[in-house]
């Protein structure tokens, strides 16, 4: 954030941008929120066999005020709102949420008076994972294409 | 003990209290009188040769439209004899209360909170009736058959 | 006279050692806690009013959607409620393999337990190694029913398929080595004086209290109560097997570590027995309205066409009356009180969530205990929100 405010707009960012987004690509770190049954194929993914760390996330940190990726595992339910907002808030910029599986996309199978129907209605999601569970592979997958999105990313807009 | 003698040993003490006995699938099923149903817990619970130490679970139903409304089950164990028991009593639909069975059994008390939060039946004598799953703010209770599935619409501005 | 007060501090829901989304408001007196409410229904997703508009076997799904770490349990025990209410006789072979998926599930859930157990409590090893042999499980799930996690693979009257070729060697396989990495996780915790003095002593209940709070699985065999509805009340031929019901002496942190640990050998021991004494036979019952027909049939015949038609989009119409089944899942009696009214579509769908019950007696639990100890009686309790929520 420090660096597009020293900068303006009246210079050549190319290269440093391509430095900058690599940097954050490769050590994105998830705040652990883990919320329903995708939680247990994110822990499984953070697990030896997956092993996440070898896409630089190397910890899940409790606290999301030194985390700058948010992973959605899971329902979220109308009680559990604002606390979920409250912690996208929490967290500093950069940050990047991941919608992961049909519940946190869209609601999922369950469309009822408890459950909000899809968490982009609150927070803006950079990628969807779909599945009921998104296999490991999936989670992975959908991890690499936000490593792509960052990668585009331009200085000036964040 | 088989239906016979467990519905005589009860009349013995509540000559009034049930209203219907019952077997279906093997489940032996009393239905009591809403009003004795705490004396009844408490001898069942404290019985020598009864002796339902344990209970199972405790849930509403709604029977919507008909009357009486609610029904509350309660399903009882013995620990010792294996043997197993349903409880329901009756309750109306405007106003609906019983009396609670944590003094007998402590584990009643979640359950209890429960079927406050999702049918709005009040169990008279409980230590903390409050909501459980839902937000304390809620309004309405979900699990009455004339609540939508995906809930009420609220004042306009609010999403549903 | 200096005047103190009690701090009141908040856990949760978004916190490493819940478990999931369970809020606890702490009481504090200094590091002993006074009180523990727990503050619960962030993962309420009103599945039991879900159910109502669905049919019996679209509830399958969502049964396995319950208890997430022990998804062929769950329905088992859904599918068990609807063939009594049916009254619907299995075949062994149907049976013997629903034991087998169970205890596997049993073990996987135990495993699972024990690794963000004692992660909670400081201990971080342990959750690399038993995720290998979780995830060595779930591998023989999916090559059963394509999900590892939510499997929904048991039907009303039977399964939906046969066991796939391949999939007994590879059972086998894992059984033979099963024990030996028990042995390895006994090794890393069981003598170690940090865990006997993190676990020993700590929330302790006594056998009478266990009752009468209903409480049940292994937090309540852990209190000296031999109960197991496996033994007690035998189901899906249960009894044809021999194994010893664990139980532990004290009641604390670590009897209940120990019962569980014993529970995984013993599971690994009956599947053992479930693979060599394997009946040959149909893997569902016949009743052609309720259960569907195999698919070469439905492929061949044209009454198999419509009843697969049949069932899949209106259901079948259930018996009216009400009917209570529970099994041993591993977290607990779980129970399912089905009331039909005679129509395909359930009344009124009940779970007797044996996670709720266990943690309503949290705040018995904790009193008197320290700060820390209460992540650890969290972790001991092994709940999983989404069947204290449902």
């Amino acid at each position: 954030m420090g660096i597009e405010t020293h900068l303006g707009n009246n210079v050549l960012t190319t290269s440093l941008e391509k430095l900058v987004n690599w940097a954050r690509r490769s050590s994105l770190w998830p705040a652990g929120f883990g919320l329903a049954c995708c939680a247990l194929e994110m822990i499984v993914t953070a697990a030896a066999r997956y092993d996440l760390a070898r896409f630089g996330m190397e910890v899940f940190r409790p606290s999301p005020r030194q985390a700058d990726l948010m992973i959605v595992a899971g329902t979220v339910t109308k009680k559990m709102l604002p606390a979920v907002v409250r912690i996208y808030e929490q967290m500093p910029e950069p940050k990047w949420v991941i919608a992961m599986g049909a519940c946190a996309s869209t609601g999922g199978i369950f469309d009822t008076y408890a459950t909000v129907q899809g968490i982009d209605q609150y927070l803006p999601v950079d990628v969807y994972i779909p599945g009921c569970p998104p296999r490991p592979e999936a989670l992975i997958y959908g991890i690499l294409k936000l490593h792509e999105k960052i990668s585009k990313e331009k200085l000036t807009e964040r | 003990m088989d239906l016979d003698g467990l519905v005589s040993k009860v009349k013995e003490n509540f000559p009034e209290s049930i209203l219907d006995a019952s077997t279906f699938r093997g489940e032996v099923t009393l239905h009591l009188r809403a009003q004795d149903l705490l004396p009844i817990c408490r001898f069942l619970h404290d019985d020598r040769e009864l002796s339902y130490d344990y209970l199972t679970d405790l849930c509403g139903v709604d029977y919507y439209p008909q009357e009486p409304r609610f029904q509350v089950s309660y399903h009882l164990r013995a620990m010792r004899t294996r043997h197993q028991l349903r409880l329901k009593v009756s309750l109306p639909g405007v106003n609906p209360r019983v009396a609670s069975v944590v003094s007998v059994w402590k584990g009643a008390n979640w359950l209890e909170r429960e079927a406050f939060d999702m049918f709005g039946i009040t169990f008279d004598g409980h230590p903390d009736l409050r909501r459980i799953l839902l937000t304390p703010d809620w309004e309405g209770h979900p699990l009455r058959k004339d609540y939508p599935l995906r809930g009420q619409i609220k004042a306009a501005g609010e999403e549903e | 006279m200096a005047k103190t007060e009690t701090m009141i501090i908040n856990m949760g829901p978004q916190h490493p050692s819940t478990h999931g989304v369970l809020r606890v408001i702490l009481e504090l007196d200094g590091e002993v806690a006074v009180n523990a409410i727990p503050d619960i229904g962030f993962l309420h997703r009103g599945l039991e009013k879900l159910a109502e508009s669905k049919t019996y076997h679209q509830c399958i799904p969502l049964t396995d959607r319950l208890d997430y770490v022990a998804g062929m349990s769950n329905n088992l025990a859904y599918v068990l409620a609807v063939e009594k209410l049916l009254e619907i006789e299995v075949p062994p072979r149907a049976q013997a393999i629903r034991v087998l998926l169970c205890e596997l599930q049993r073990i996987a859930s135990h495993l699972f337990w024990l690794g963000t157990h004692a992660h909670d409590i400081g201990a971080m090893t342990p959750l690399f190694y038993s995720l290998r042999e979780r995830d060595e499980i779930l591998f023989l799930f999916e090559m059963v029913c394509g999900s590892r996690l939510t499997p929904s693979y048991f039907r009303v009257g039977g399964l939906a398929e046969d066991l796939p070729h391949g999939f007994e060697a590879q059972c086998r396989e894992f059984i033979k080595t099963f024990p030996s990495r028990v042995d390895e996780y006994e090794t890393l915790l069981t003598m170690n004086k940090i865990w006997m003095r993190r676990t020993q002593g700590v929330g302790v209940i006594s056998a009478e209290e266990a009752i009468n709070w209903s409480l049940s699985g292994p937090i309540l065999r852990a209190s000296n109560v031999n109960w197991d509805i496996r033994k007690a009340m035998p189901y899906s031929g249960y009894d044809n097997y021999e194994f010893i019901v664990p139980t532990g002496k004290n009641g604390d942190v670590y009897d209940r570590y120990l019962v569980r640990l014993m529970e995984m050998r013993q599971s690994n021991e009956i599947v053992r027995q479930v693979l060599a004494k394997m009946p040959a036979g149909e893997v569902r019952a016949e009743n052609p309205k309720v259960v569907y027909p195999p698919r070469e049939k439905v492929q061949e015949s044209i009454e198999a066409l419509i009843h697969h038609f049949h069932i899949a989009s209106e259901g079948f119409p259930a018996p009216q009356g009400e009917v209570y089944t529970s099994i041993e899942s591993p977290k607990g009696e779980l129970g399912f009180y089905l009331i039909s009214d005679g129509s395909s579509k359930p009344w009124r769908f009940r779970v007797r969530p044996p996670s709720f019950v266990n943690l309503g007696a949290l705040p018995r639990l904790v009193k008197g205990m320290l700060i820390a100890d209460v992540v650890a009686i969290i972790g001991s309790i092994d709940i999983v929100l989404a069947e204290v929520d449902r």
